[in-house]
């Protein structure tokens, strides 16, 4: 059996610019922070990021190191806008391609299945299909003489073909995982964790913490093990790697640094307080710092 | 400010948002903002006893709690992580009452950006669900500021589709497009004109049609008898008022 446990620096050190990179979770909830820090710290730029956008994709904007992303939506959950993601977009220092949420987990499907798109409804007379010129409509090869044609509204209906979103790596923050590469989701949500990995060509695993093969199910129920090790090649223990984003049953968000956060986009001396003392520390500092009363 | 009979605007608001889920049976009410989710609430407690409401995380709950109950007060039944939200949305098994921060004449709404796409002036939260949800399940939207700012002649970037859109985009779109009403602050409007522009159908108590069309930036069917929005039932305004909202929460939304 190998062993795939790794470093944040070793992860970050396998990614070059202007790759594709994919960010599980959801929102502000269930993010790998500790790498998305350590993406804020490298030299990496040009990034495609593809996420249901949360604080990942405004700090990755904010230092600099995205040329576009991939997304239904940007939001912090209890604060409906990014700030520094608005800023952003605003300032045109990001380009996006912005589709339905549905159309988003139909393209992470397609690139897990390989296959080159799946058709949907959703997008259809939406300007979701004019600011993104290069999607397709596909026609329906079932028409009215078609044994397989259940309505006659559906006869060689054209659809949205949402193509695969392949993504050159993937990585995503759990509760648990073990040594093998077996990960544990013990939230309500598994989010689309598994078809990020699935859509990926190196595929990375941030935990709270790391178990011995076999030991997951003292943790929980062995359907909350829903990442097998045939979907991983690197697993990295990194407790509160989710900060300051939701990660139950392990921790609540920090509203009160999400906060500061969003508060940080307010101006460019409190955005350089913020990275100074956030950003261009190492994860440990940034463990310690966040658990001291705010500077602020 | 309250109307003969002491019913708030808000309260009004929530009885036109909940009467949108009368009939609905057992499917997923979805709405969102504080006034919406009070009329679901209303609803299921009242004359939709089977719809069927999210806990706001990822699980069906039973009942219809308070707003202001906390997550562990709640009573689950069953599980609903986000990837089991798109086999009920492509089902057709939901009615999602959306915001529209800009909603016009077809009932196209903008949830995404305002101004060009590609240079927004105002970065808004992205289009979400809003495509997928338009035209595979009913929709219906509440605007809590009406206005010529968010009742607009064309919305900027179109995120639910309305219905020339949808015809103009085929059977895909329209065999399940359902734009059912737009709730305001001012009214109820709907798309019960032959071409499928928006209707003035109803105005809340206290709210003239002068003031309606002064807040609205297109030409609304305005019908020959205007309605005026249902008052609540007794039996409803105390459910409002004592059990689901006894914070006033409406009242934050919507100002009298």
């Amino acid at each position: 059996m190998s062993d795939k446990r790794t470093t944040v620096d070793d992860i970050v050190g396998e990614l070059r610019s202007g790759m594709t990179i994919g960010i599980g979770g959801w929102g502000s909830r269930r993010k790998p922070m500790a790498v998305v820090r350590a993406l804020c710290r490298s030299d990496l730029t040009d990034l495609t990021v593809v996420a249901y956008g949360g604080p990942d994709i405004g700090l990755l904007c904010a230092t600099g190191k995205v040329r576009k992303v991939v997304c239904g939506f940007v939001t912090l959950d209890s604060i409906a806008l990014d700030p520094h993601w608005r800023a952003a977009r605003q300032q045109g220092r990001v380009e996006v391609m912005e589709v339905d949420e549905g159309m988003f987990f139909q393209g992470l499907q397609a690139a897990a299945w390989r296959v080159p798109f799946l058709p949907t409804r959703a997008g259809l007379g939406s300007d979701v299909l004019t600011v993104n010129p290069d999607l397709r409509l596909v026609r329906s090869p079932y028409g009215a003489d078609s044994p397989f044609l259940d309505d006659p509204s559906d006869a060689e209906v054209e659809l949205v073909a949402m193509p695969a979103l392949h993504l050159d790596a993937a990585i995503i923050h759990t509760n648990r995982a073990d040594v093998a590469g077996n990960a544990q989701i013990l939230g309500p949500d598994t989010f689309f964790d598994p078809l990020f990995l699935g859509a990926a060509d190196r595929r990375f695993v941030t935990t709270e913490r790391v178990v011995e093969q076999g030991s997951l199910t003292d943790e929980g129920p062995l359907n909350t093990v829903v990442i097998h090790r045939m979907m991983t090649d690197g697993v990295v223990e990194s407790p509160g790697g989710a900060h300051f984003t939701a990660n139950p049953p392990d921790y609540g968000r920090d509203e009160a640094f999400q906060k500061e956060y969003a508060a940080s986009a307010g101006d460019a001396e409190a955005w350089r307080a913020f990275a100074q003392r956030y950003l261009h520390v190492t994860e440990s500092e940034y463990q310690a710092h966040v658990k001291e009363p705010s500077a602020s | 400010m309250s109307d003969d009979a002491g019913v708030s605007r808000a309260e009004s608001c929530v009885i036109a948002c909940a009467d949108a889920w009368r009939g609905a049976g057992e499917i997923m009410a979805s709405p969102f903002g504080n006034i919406p989710a009070l009329g679901a609430r209303l609803a299921k407690s009242t004359f939709a006893p089977d719809l069927v409401l999210t806990d706001g995380e990822a699980a069906l709950m039973v009942g219809a709690p308070p707003l202001t109950a906390r997550p562990e007060e709640l009573i689950r039944e069953a599980a609903m992580p986000y990837r089991s939200v798109f086999d009920v949305v492509w089902s057709g098994r939901r009615h999602i009452m959306m915001m529209a921060s800009q909603i016009d004449r077809d009932g196209n709404q903008n949830i995404s950006a305002i101004g060009d796409h590609a240079h927004p002036k105002v970065q808004l939260v992205g289009v979400r669900g809003a495509p997928g949800n338009s035209v595979n399940h009913p929709t219906s939207y509440w605007v809590p500021d009406h206005s010529v700012r968010s009742f607009v002649a064309r919305v900027d970037v179109v995120s639910g589709v309305g219905y020339a859109r949808a015809a103009a985009a085929g059977a895909g779109a329209t065999r399940f497009h359902d734009v059912r009403r737009v709730v305001s602050n001012l009214g109820v409007f709907d798309f019960e004109t032959p071409d499928h522009t928006m209707r003035l159908a109803s105005r809340h108590p206290g709210v003239s049609v002068e003031d309606i069309v002064g807040a609205t930036g297109f030409a609304l069917t305005i019908p020959d008898d205007v309605a005026e929005t249902r008052l609540p039932t007794p039996e409803e305004l105390d459910l409002l008022r004592t059990v689901l909202d006894p914070t006033s929460r409406r009242d934050r939304d919507v100002k009298s």
